[in-house]
C-alpha cells in the first residue's frame, strides 16, 4: 500500500514539473532573468568604444540622486499619482452609485462611462488632441464663446501635466467603475430596507453604510489604479512628450527615453530597479492587507 | 422632493455621461466633416468620407490590421497553452517546490512587463525575435495574472468528477482535457476578452520591438501616421483613429454585457 502511495506521489511530481515547465521557462526568459539582469547592469558603467564597461557599484544611482531631472520627474509621477488615483476612485465611486440606481437612460449612461476602457491610449490621446490644440480645439473654441483667450494646453509648464492626468482619469475612472458595480450588487437589499424603516437619510446610508462595505473594492481598485500610474504613459508620446521642458514626463517615458533615446542602458537598469522596488512595497502592502482580510473573515 | 432628487441623480449622471463620450463623438464628427467645418464646429456643414479616403491611403492600415490580429490570436494561443499547464499543476497535483514557485510566479504580477523593457529587448534580440511579431508577443504569454486565474479556475471543479474520469481509465492529461478544460470555458472567455483588448491596445512594447511595417500593430502605426513630422491635420487624424479603434469598439457596443462581465471575472481574485 505504502509504495503505491510512494509511486502516485512520485508520478505526481513528475507531471507537476512536466506541466510547469514551459511555463517556468518563459517566466525565467522573461521576468526573472531580466530582473536580476536588471540589477546587475545597473552596477556597471556605460561601455563606449574606448573605455569596456566597468564594475562601478552605486555611482548610476548616485547619478540618479543627483540629477535634477531624475528629482523633477519623480516629483511629476508622484504628482500625477497622487491626483489621478483619489480622483478616479472617486469618479468611478459617483459613476457606480448612479449606473447602480433607478435612473432614466441607464443603458446610455452605463456605456458611456466604460467605453474609453476599450479604447487604445493611443487612440484616447489622438481624440484628446483635438481637444487641447490652441486656437483650433473644442475647449478654446468653447473658451472663445465666453470671450476667454486662447490656452496652449500641452505647451506650457503650468497645465501640460494637468493635460495628461485628466487624460488618464478619463481612461480609467469606467474600468474602476465596474469593480464598484459589483461589489454594490452584493450589498443586501434588507439594509436599505432597514435603513427607509429608520428614516435614515440617504447621505447617511450611504457613508455609514454603502462605503464600509465597499471597502474592500477600494483597496484592490487604489492598488490597481497605482500601478497604472507607473504603467499608463502611452499617451505622452502623442501629446506632450514629456514637455514642455520636462514638466509632464513621467519615470517609465524617463526610462524609455534613457534606454532607447539616449542608449544610457545602466542608468535606465538604475532606474528600472528604483520602480520594482516601489511596486515591490505596493505589492507587501496589498498582501499583508489581504491577509488579513481572509483572517477575518 | 423625492421627485427632485431623482431628477438631479437622472441629470448629474447623464451629465457626466455626455461629458465622458463626448471626445469621442467630437472625433466622428471631425472625421466626418472636412478641416475647416470641423474645426469652426459648423453644424450644418456637408457630411463627407474624404477623410476617410486620405487617412487609408496614407499607411498599410490593412496591413497593420492583419498584424494586430495575428498578434492577439499568437499571444491568446500562447496564453491559453502555458497558463492551462502551469495552472493545472498549482491547483490538483502535489509537489515538493510547488509553494516556493508559486510564490515567485505571485511577484511577477508586481514586476511589469512594462518595467523590464531593456533587458526585455535584450533578451528578444539575442533570440533573434528582433521586429517579429512572436517577439512582441512571447514575454506575455507565461502570463502570472493568467495562471493565477486558471489555478482559481480549476480549483473550482469538483474532485469526484475528477475521481469519476480516472476511474474510467483517462490520463492526467485526458482528465485535463476532457473534465478540467469544459468546466472552465465561462474563464477561457473572461480571460480572452480581457486578453484581446489589453493587447490589441498595447503600445510601448510593440513600439520598441518593431521596426517595419510588416510587423507594426496598429497602435505604433497609428502612433506614427499622427505624428507631427507628418503634418496629417485633425480631422484625417481623427479619421485614422476612427478607424482603428472601429473594430473593438463595435464588438464592445454588441457584446457589451458579455464584455463587462468578463472585466469583472478577471478582476475579482
Amino acid at each position: 500500500m505504502s509504495a503505491h502511495a510512494n509511486l502516485e506521489r512520485r508520478r505526481q511530481a513528475i507531471y507537476g514539473w512536466l506541466l510547469l515547465s514551459p511555463a517556468a521557462v518563459l517566466l525565467t526568459v522573461f521576468a526573472f532573468y531580466p530582473s536580476i539582469a536588471t540589477m546587475w547592469s545597473s552596477l556597471f558603467s556605460r561601455g563606449t568604444r574606448r573605455k569596456p564597461t566597468e564594475f562601478v557599484g552605486t555611482e548610476n544611482y548616485t547619478d540618479l540622486f543627483a540629477d535634477p531631472t531624475f528629482w523633477l520627474v519623480a516629483k511629476n509621477n508622484l504628482f500625477y499619482a497622487g491626483v489621478t488615483i483619489p480622483v478616479s476612485i472617486f469618479i468611478a465611486l459617483s459613476m457606480a452609485l448612479w449606473a447602480n440606481s433607478k435612473i432614466s437612460a441607464r443603458g446610455f449612461v452605463r456605456t458611456a462611462y466604460f467605453t474609453p476602457t476599450v479604447l487604445p491610449m493611443i487612440a484616447a490621446a489622438n481624440l484628446w488632441l483635438f481637444f487641447y490644440t490652441p486656437g483650433l480645439g473644442v475647449l478654446d473654441q468653447i473658451g472663445s464663446l465666453f470671450g476667454l483667450p486662447s490656452v496652449n494646453w500641452l505647451g506650457q509648464p503650468e497645465t501640460a501635466l494637468w493635460a495628461i492626468i485628466i487624460v488618464t482619469i478619463w481612461k480609467e475612472a469606467g474600468f474602476f467603475m465596474i469593480f464598484y458595480l459589483a461589489a454594490l450588487q452584493t450589498i443586501p437589499a434588507d439594509l436599505k430596507e432597514a435603513a427607509d424603516i429608520e428614516g435614515t437619510s440617504r447621505w447617511t446610508y450611504t457613508r455609514r453604510i454603502v462605503l464600509p462595505l465597499l471597502m474592500p473594492t477600494t483597496l484592490f481598485i487604489a492598488v490597481n489604479a497605482m500601478i497604472n500610474s507607473v504603467k499608463l504613459i502611452d499617451h505622452l508620446f502623442i501629446l506632450t512628450k514629456g514637455g514642455p521642458s520636462d514638466a509632464s514626463k513621467l519615470i517609465l517615458y524617463y526610462i524609455w527615453e534613457m534606454a532607447f533615446a539616449f542608449f544610457d542602458a545602466p542608468h535606465a537598469a538604475a532606474m528600472t530597479i528604483l520602480v520594482i522596488a516601489v511596486l515591490g512595497i505596493v505589492a507587501a502592502v496589498q498582501f499583508l492587507y489581504l491577509d488579513r482580510r481572509t483572517h477575518y473573515q | 422632493m423625492k421627485n427632485l432628487t431623482k431628477f438631479m441623480d437622472s441629470f448629474g449622471a447623464i451629465l457626466l455621461a455626455i461629458i465622458w463620450i463626448a471626445p469621442l463623438l467630437f472625433a466622428f464628427w471631425a472625421a466626418t466633416h472636412s478641416t475647416s467645418d470641423a474645426v469652426n464646429l459648423n453644424l450644418f456643414s456637408p457630411w463627407t468620407l474624404e477623410n476617410f479616403r486620405v487617412a487609408w491611403n496614407g499607411a498599410p492600415w490593412l496591413k497593420y490590421f492583419m498584424n494586430t490580429f495575428i498578434l492577439v490570436t499568437v499571444i491568446l494561443a500562447g496564453q491559453f497553452f502555458f497558463t492551462t499547464l502551469a495552472g493545472f499543476a498549482f491547483a490538483q497535483l502535489q509537489f515538493p517546490g510547488k509553494d516556493f514557485v508559486f510564490i515567485l510566479v505571485l511577484m511577477q504580477l508586481f514586476i511589469l512587463p512594462e518595467v523590464l523593457i531593456v533587458e526585455n529587448y535584450a533578451m528578444v534580440s539575442r533570440l533573434g525575435l528582433f521586429d517579429t511579431i512572436l517577439g512582441v508577443g512571447m514575454p506575455y504569454m507565461a502570463s502570472a495574472f493568467g495562471i493565477f486565474l486558471m489555478r482559481q479556475s480549476f480549483k473550482g471543479v469538483p474532485i469526484e468528477l475528477h475521481e469519476a474520469a480516472r476511474i474510467e481509465g483517462c490520463g492526467l492529461l485526458g482528465i485535463l482535457w476532457r473534465v478540467y478544460v469544459p468546466l472552465a470555458k465561462p474563464t477561457y472567455l473572461a480571460y480572452a476578452l480581457v486578453s484581446v483588448s489589453t493587447h490589441w491596445n498595447n503600445f510601448l512594447w510593440p513600439l520598441i520591438v518593431t521596426n517595419s511595417p510588416e510587423t507594426r500593430p496598429l497602435t505604433v502605426g497609428l502612433s506614427i501616421f499622427g505624428a507631427p513630422e507628418n503634418g496629417v491635420d485633425i480631422s484625417i487624424i481623427s479619421a485614422a483613429t476612427m478607424m482603428s479603434v472601429a473594430p473593438l469598439l463595435i464588438a464592445f457596443l454588441i457584446f457589451q454585457r458579455q464584455f463587462v462581465q468578463a472585466f469583472l471575472r478577471a478582476g475579482i481574485k
